[in-house]
Order: structure tokens, then sequence, then C-alpha cells
């Protein structure tokens, strides 16, 4: 069984993935953060602090502000015009709404949504999308290394090694999520952060993913928002919970779901009452 | 044992049971009535023009030839080469200038513009479109004329550059309101995923949403296209209306659609030149149709890929 869930990875080591301790640099640094679209508040009040390499999780139910808090972190409020963004986020120090240019910001950060996104052109091209973009002018065999090096961290360069240059869209729904994760890596991101990327993944595709983000883990920081506690658990290393747009409660995940939680919430939901 | 009734077992036609039937046969008479007028209308064309078609035509002339003299007492011609030649040169000059004014136009709209000035552009577009051809026609004659007369020295200013321009404008607005729909029909998904790799907006636009509706907007402009080759009016008033094979866009030259338009009412019903004209209509009929199938033909492959 255990074969199964091997990464296709060519690292010879099993992942592991340690933690960084309280010490470690910060990646991203949250101040009172509030979202709103037009008057209504989808998130209050945040304030938290996510270290470099480490994977973040956060847990809480549907509409509890989680998809909002990635989107302000990548200023895609810039494209919504009703969403407004009060308070401080700072990225590696700086605070991102004082960047110019908001396009290098967003070359830092990868996004994987919830729904793959498999951009209408080959494969190939949605790998080397990002390279070209940045105007780094990578010659052929250096981007069909960059290609082949993504696509097989993300578990997908057996599967597609031979139709590199079929559609993208073609590919199954599990297969173009793991296609948006290659195209996340392409970006060589500081920062990865998935949006319940295991919505729409078949079990056995989610836990090879999993693998390959605990390897990731030293290369990038990972935010991980999930609904499912059990990833939370298997991968953050601190976890935060989100309930009706509040941050209610930021701890290590071992703690957490050994039951050592400030709020009484936080145990309920872990263990399933609600949600 | 005997089948109970149907009635007895729940299987009885009921009130709603006729209705759908009667609105199925209703929509199948309406759907059906398309292809009935597009067949009746072919058939009618054809007919008119049969005799002369079948009998005494010359097709290799009719095609070939740049001679239409269809009035000469001793030795009448009837070669439309002029004709198509001046229906193409005026197509795709209005091509030259419809298509990046009116694609850039739809990326404006489609990408950019918001809210109220969205709103206003598409109203004023769709006004556009509805300026009567004759209108147009009479731009080209009372305002493009003498502009071209003094710009450029030239003796008339009805001609190919004329007409090319006023077609131009006229195609703009149908092809910038397709073009517009082609590229909301992109999900804005893409635009997300490219935003969030780190695409500048133009990079999203030429890279990502462009390339997903490239099909519409091929079909687009091939119904420009069409536009350019049905029009009548506006070709009839600013073209010149001279037989003549183009040499240059200072030069006159006649349509197709301007030949029928001009001539049928001075033509004896019956006669070898209103069955002529008939045969150019035949022509455009089946011009056009193919013109049409491509851009339907490309519209289905964009559904499909």
């Amino acid at each position: 069984m255990v074969n199964l869930f091997r990464s296709a990875n060519d690292d010879p080591h099993p992942p592991q993935s340690t933690a960084p301790g309280p010490k470690a640099p910060i990646q991203v640094a949250v101040r009172d953060l509030t979202i709103r679209y037009g008057n209504w508040p989808v998130l209050s009040d945040v304030t938290l602090d996510i270290r470099r390499h480490e994977i973040f999780g956060i847990i809480g139910p549907a509409n509890s502000g989680k998809t909002s808090f990635l989107n302000a972190l990548n200023r895609m409020d810039l494209l919504r015009p009703n969403m407004t963004v009060h308070g401080e986020i700072r990225f590696n120090g700086v605070d991102i709404r004082t960047w110019r240019n908001v396009y290098a910001l967003r070359r830092m950060i990868g996004v994987v949504f919830p729904l793959p996104v498999g951009l209408p052109m080959t494969i190939y091209d949605n790998v080397a999308l990002a390279p070209r973009l940045s105007g780094k002018n990578l010659d052929k065999t250096a981007l069909d290394a960059l290609v082949e090096r993504c696509l097989r961290r993300a578990a997908l360069w057996d599967e597609v090694k031979d139709r590199l240059h079929a559609l993208g869209s073609l590919l199954s729904g599990g297969q173009q999520q793991r296609l948006t994760i290659a195209r996340a890596l392409s970006q060589e991101p500081q920062l990865l952060m998935l949006d319940e990327f295991s919505i729409a993944v078949d079990p056995v595709t989610t836990m090879r993913i999993e693998d390959v983000l605990k390897s990731l883990q030293e290369e990038m920081t990972i935010i991980l928002v999930t609904n499912l506690v059990q990833q939370a658990q298997r991968l953050a290393h601190r976890t935060a919970f989100f309930l009706d747009g509040r941050c209610i409660e930021v701890g290590e995940t071992e703690a957490l779901f050994s039951g050592q939680v400030k709020n009484r919430r936080t145990r309920e939901y872990i263990e399933g009452k609600f949600g | 044992m005997a089948q109970p009734h149907p009635t007895q077992s729940g299987d009885h036609l009921d009130g709603q049971w006729y209705v759908d039937k009667l609105f199925h046969g209703l929509m199948f008479l309406c759907g059906i009535s398309a292809v009935l007028f597009v067949l009746g209308i072919f058939l009618f064309v054809f007919a008119e023009g049969a005799g002369f078609i079948l009998k005494s035509l010359d097709w290799r002339q009719f095609l070939l030839s740049p001679r239409w003299m269809p009035t000469s007492s001793y030795n009448p011609t009837y070669g439309i080469l002029a004709l198509i030649a001046g229906t193409a040169s005026i197509t795709f000059l209005a091509m030259v200038v419809a298509v990046p004014f009116s694609l850039g136009a739809a990326i404006y709209i489609a990408e950019f513009a918001k809210g109220r000035t969205r709103e206003v552009l598409k109203i004023l577009i769709e006004l556009l479109a509805a300026i009567p051809s004759v209108v147009w026609g009479f731009i080209g004659l009372a305002i493009m004329n003498p502009w071209i007369i003094q710009t450029f020295d030239e003796p008339i200013g009805l001609n190919i550059l004329n007409c090319g321009i006023i077609l131009g404008l006229m195609a703009a607005p149908i092809i910038t309101s397709i073009a517009e729909d082609a590229l909301k029909a992109v999900p804005d998904t893409y635009r997300e995923a490219a935003e969030a790799l780190g695409a500048n907006r133009w990079q999203t636009i030429a890279q990502v949403v462009l390339p997903a509706a490239k099909n519409g907007l091929l079909a687009a402009v091939l119904l420009g296209v069409g536009r350019g080759f049905g029009e009548t009016m506006a070709v009839l008033m600013a073209s010149g209306h001279s037989i003549n094979m183009p040499e240059s866009i200072f030069d006159s030259v006649r349509a197709l659609t301007a030949t029928i338009a001009a001539e049928l009412g001075e033509t004896a019903v019956g006669s070898d030149h209103y069955q002529a004209l008939f045969a150019i209509g035949i022509f455009l009929f089946t011009i056009t149709f193919f013109i049409n199938m491509t851009a339907d033909w490309i519209i289905r492959g964009s559904k499909r890929g």
C-alpha cells in the first residue's frame, strides 16, 4: 500500500518536513487585517506571522474568510473593484501596498486554486508561461529542463511526458490540478499558497501531492488552506483556525490536535462537531 | 391475465401532455421555416436567372471577362470580373480599416472599460450599427468626396478609398460587438490564473485571452467581410460606380451588389440583361453562403476546443 502513495519525485529520500522554530525569520507578517466586500466584512482584525520555510495551515468552515485572506496576500484585490483591504501585510518585511510593481510581487507568490485552471494552451506552454512572462529569456534547453523539473515535482511528468504538446485542458481534473501546481512551481516562488487544492483530486493523488508539498518546504514557505482538518494535521507545522471572518486561534498543529486549545470552538471544529 | 386498462394503470394522456406536443410541433414549424425561407429565396433567384444561365450564358466569359456591357446593341457582353474586383478591393480596404479598430475597441470594452464607460460605449456602438446605409452613402458623397479631392488632389473622390473607409466604418460596430462577446466568453478564471502567475494586463490579454478567443474573433472578422460583400446602397453612392479593373485606391470601381440595385429597375423583365443580374445574385448568394458557413464552422470549432 505504501508504494501507492509514494511521490513520483526522483528524490530517493522520503520526504520529511521540519518545522522552523519560533526564531525563524518571518516571511509574511499580517497586522489587523480587515477585508470587506462593499460594506460586508469577510475578515476582521487578523494578526499573525508566517515563518519562512513553514507549512502554515488555515482551517475553518466555508465562509470564514480563508480564500479572501489568500487573495489579499498577492493583491488580487486589485482585480475586484468592491474588495477593500485594511491593515498591514508585510512580505519579506516590506508592506505589500507600497510595492510599485505588483506583478513582480505576484511572481514571487505561487497560487493553486480550488478548481484546476488549465489555461487553453499546451501542457508545455502552461508550465513555461510563468518563466516567459517574467522576462527571463531562458534558452530552449533551460526551459525544457525547468518544465520537466516542475512536472516531475508535481508528480505529473510520467503521465504527460509523451504528450507535452497536447492541450492542457484535455487532461483529467486531477491531472489538471497537478498541472496547476507545476505551473505555480515554475515561478520558483518564495511563497506557495494552496486553496483547498484537493477538492477536485482523487485521494491517491492527494497523498502524492501532500508528499510533494513536504519536500518543497525546504525551498519555500507554504500556506495551505484546507477544509480537511486531517490534511492540516498531516502537513502543517502550525495551523490557524478561521471562523466567521475572525482568526480564532493560531498554534502548533500538534498541540491543537492534541487538545491544547485556547478556544472551545477550535476543539469542536477539529473534532468535527460543526463545520 | 388481461392487461389493465391504461387509465387504470395511471398512464393517461392529460392536458399537459397535449400542450407539450402542441408546442413541440409549433417550435418545429418555427425552426424549419428559416430553412424554408432560405430555400425559397434561392429557388426564386435561381428561377429568375435560370433560362439565361442554362441556355445562353457563357460561364468563362461571365467569370473571367472584365467587360460588363449588357446594353450594347450589337454585342452585349456579361463579364463580372471587374465587378468582383471592385467588390473585393472595397471589402479588402474596409477590413484593413475596420479590423484593427474593431479589435482594439473590443479589447478596450471587454478588458479595460468599467461600469458607466462600458455601458455608454456599448450603446454608442449599437447606435453606430443602426445607422442606415444610405446615410453612410451620403457621408461618402458629401464629406469624404470633397475631402479626398482636396487632400490627394484627385479629380474624383468617389473611389475605392472613399468606399473602403465608409464600408470599414459600417462593418466596425458589428465586428466590435461580436469580438467583444468572444472576449467576454473567456472565463475570468483564466485571467485570474494568469495574473496570479505575475502576468501584467497586456501579457494576460496577449498570451491568454486573445488565444482563447481567437476563433470567435476570426468569426467576427468573417461576418464583417460578409457585411462588406453584401452592402449595396453606401457602396453604390461612394464607389463612383464605374466599371474598372482597379489599379490604385483612387480608381472608381463598381460592386456586384450596386450593379444589381442600379440596373434591375431599368431592364425588361425576362430579358437576358434581367436574367444576368439574377445570375450575379446567385453568385453573391453563393459567396456569402460560404463566408457564413466558414464563420459558423469556426465558431463551432471554438466551442469544441
